[in-house]
C-alpha cells in the first residue's frame, strides 16, 4: 500500500490514499453539505467533473476552489466555512 | 504567467482530444493538449485514483511518444481569439498561442429539476461514478440510478463491482424502444459486445422502463425517492425507495461554452461542423461530444478527422466509413433515449431550476428567452455559467443558451485583469 496523504479539514487531520479527490475525501469524512445556496439551503457535489461548482471550498486559503477536480496533497488545508 | 506556442492547441483530453492530439503530433505538428481535469481520459475514460482505464492509457502512451505537450488541471477561461487562449490553474495563469484550435470540450450530464433534486447526496449518474473513482467508498451503500441512457447501466455495473447495493435502474425510455435499439447493434459489433457485457453485469439490478422520479426527500440519515412507472396502457404506479445516494441524469449535453465564446455557430445544442469537423469560425475545429452526442468511438474518429484536416491532410476512405458508421450509431442512440414529454412537468412552481442563484421555475414564467430570464431573474448568471440550468431549460422551454462572457469560470479578478492586459488581440 502506498503512503497515505495527510491533510486537514477545518484543522482536523485526515489521511487518504493517493489519487483521492478533495470532494471524495470530504464526503468520506462526513462532510455532505459543501455550500450554502443564496436561500441558505445545503448543497453537495452534483456533477463530479468541474462544471456545476456546487463543491466549491476554501483550499489553502483560496476560496471558491472546485474540490471534485482537485487531488488531495500532503499538508493541504481545507476549510468548509 | 507561463506562455507556450504550438501549431495546434487541443482543448479537452477525452477520447476526441487525445485522438486529435496524437494524430496531429504523429503527422509532425507541434501540439499542446490542455484539460481542466488532472488526468487525461475525459469523463468516459476517467482515471480511478491514479490508474487510467486501458484504452486511455494506450492513447496517453502514444501522446507521450509523439511528444504532445500535455497540461492538466488548467481551465480555459478566456479566448480573445482562436489563436490566443488563457487558462487558470492552481499553479497560476497560462497563456497558449496556436495556429489552429481543436475544441474537444465534451459533454456534461443533463439535470432536470424536480422536488428534492438539489439535496446533498443527489448527484449525477456520471457524477457519482466520478466521485467513486476519486476515492469515495460505496461498499454497502444503497443507491438508486434514475434518468436515461446507457450510462445508467455502465454506472450500475461499476457501482456493483465497487460493493454498492444498487436498488434500481429507472429508465424513462420505453422498453420496446430500448430493445429495438439493442437489436440494431448487430450492425455495430463492438457496441453489441459492450451491450451484452453490460446486460450481464447488471442482471442482479432491478431495471424498470418508462419510469422517472417524482420527488426526493431528506430523512435523518438517508434519502427517500418516489419513482413512478407509466406503462403504455395502464395507470401509473408509484413506489418509494430509501437510499443513501441517488444518481440522477437525463442524458448528456454538449459543452459549447468555449465554442460559443469564440463565435462558433450551433446546430441545436451542439457545435455546428462540416464534414471535416470544421466549425463556422476559420481555424477552429470541433470533435467529440461537443459537436453531438455519440460516444467514445465516434469521438476518436472525429478527433482523427479534425486533426488531419487541421494539418492539411486528406481523409481516407476507411476513416470516412468509420465516421459514417459512428454517426448512424449516434442517431439511433439519440432517438432511443429521447426525453419524454411527461418529464417536462416534473418540477413544481417552487422547484429550483438555477442552483447557483436559487431561481425557482415560477420566476421564469414571464420570459421567452434565456437572455430575458437571465437579466431579470439572474437565472444562469452564477458560477456554472448556465451549464446546469441551460440543459434543463433547453428541454423544458426550448431556450437556446445565452452569450458567453469571460472569464468562463470564476477566477480571482486580478488574475483575469492580468490576462486581459497580456492579450495581444
Amino acid at each position: 500500500m502506498s503512503d497515505r496523504i495527510r491533510m486537514t479539514i477545518d484543522g482536523r487531520e485526515i489521511a487518504v490514499e493517493p489519487g483521492t479527490t478533495v470532494a471524495a475525501a470530504l464526503m468520506m469524512n462526513g462532510v455532505h453539505s459543501f455550500r450554502e445556496s443564496p436561500n441558505g439551503d445545503e448543497r453537495g457535489p452534483l456533477c463530479g467533473m468541474g462544471i456545476c461548482f456546487e463543491c466549491r471550498m476554501t483550499v489553502n486559503g483560496a476560496s471558491g476552489v472546485r474540490t471534485c477536480n482537485l487531488l488531495c496533497a500532503d499538508g493541504m488545508e481545507v476549510s468548509t466555512q | 504567467m507561463t506562455s507556450s506556442r504550438s501549431d495546434i492547441l487541443v482543448v479537452g483530453a477525452g477520447p476526441a482530444g487525445l485522438a486529435a492530439a496524437v494524430t496531429a503530433a504523429e503527422t509532425g505538428c507541434q501540439v499542446t493538449l490542455v484539460d481542466d481535469n488532472p488526468h487525461v481520459g475525459g469523463q468516459v475514460w476517467r482515471a480511478e485514483r491514479e490508474t487510467l482505464p486501458p484504452r486511455a492509457a494506450q492513447w496517453y502512451a502514444r501522446a507521450r511518444q509523439a511528444k504532445v505537450h500535455m497540461v492538466g488541471g488548467a481551465t480555459v477561461v478566456y479566448a480573445p481569439s482562436p489563436h490566443e487562449l488563457f487558462a487558470h490553474s492552481v499553479d497560476g495563469a497560462k497563456k497558449f498561442q496556436c495556429e489552429k484550435l481543436i475544441l474537444a470540450t465534451g459533454a456534461h450530464e443533463r439535470f432536470l429539476p424536480f422536488p428534492g433534486w438539489t439535496l446533498p447526496g443527489v448527484v449525477g449518474v456520471g457524477g457519482l461514478q466520478a466521485l467513486v473513482k476519486g476515492g469515495l467508498p460505496v461498499v454497502g451503500k444503497r443507491v438508486a440510478l434514475v434518468g436515461t441512457g446507457p450510462l445508467l447501466l455502465a454506472v450500475g455495473a461499476f457501482l456493483m463491482q465497487r460493493g454498492a447495493h444498487v436498488l434500481c435502474i429507472a429508465e424513462q425510455a420505453r422498453r420496446t424502444r430500448v430493445l429495438a435499439f439493442g437489436a440494431s447493434l448487430a450492425w455495430h459489433p463492438r457496441k453489441l459486445r459492450e451491450a451484452v457485457k453490460l446486460k450481464r453485469a447488471t442482471r442482479p439490478i432491478p431495471r424498470q422502463y418508462s419510469t422517472w422520479p417524482l420527488a426526493i426527500r431528506a430523512r435523518s440519515q438517508s434519502l427517500e425517492i418516489d419513482l413512478t412507472r407509466k406503462p403504455e396502457s395502464a395507470a401509473a404506479v408509484t413506489k418509494t425507495l430509501e437510499c443513501d445516494l441517488i444518481g440522477c441524469g437525463f442524458g448528456v449535453v454538449p459543452d459549447t461554452v468555449l465554442a460559443r465564446a469564440l463565435g462558433c455557430d450551433l446546430n441545436g445544442e451542439a457545435v455546428r461542423v462540416n464534414d471535416h469537423q470544421q466549425t463556422s469560425i476559420a481555424n477552429v475545429y470541433c470533435a467529440g461530444e461537443s459537436n453531438g452526442i455519440g460516444g467514445a468511438d465516434l469521438a476518436l474518429v472525429e478527433g482523427e478527422v479534425a486533426a488531419l484536416r487541421a494539418c492539411g491532410q486528406t481523409i481516407g476512405r476507411d476513416l470516412q466509413k468509420r465516421l459514417d458508421r459512428g454517426r448512424s450509431f449516434a442517431q439511433g442512440l439519440n432517438d432511443t433515449y429521447q426525453l419524454r414529454d411527461e418529464l417536462r412537468h416534473l418540477g413544481q412552481e417552487d422547484t429550483i431550476v438555477c442552483r447557483c442563484e436559487d431561481v425557482p421555475l415560477e420566476h421564469l414564467h414571464p420570459y421567452g428567452s434565456f437572455r430575458d430570464a437571465k437579466l431579470k431573474t439572474r437565472c444562469g448568471m452564477g458560477a456554472c455559467q448556465g451549464r446546469v440550468c441551460g440543459g434543463a431549460l433547453a428541454f423544458l422551454r426550448g431556450w437556446a443558451p445565452d452569450s458567453v462572457r469571460p472569464p468562463y469560470a470564476p477566477i480571482p479578478m486580478e488574475d483575469f485583469a492580468r490576462m486581459c492586459a497580456d492579450a495581444t488581440t
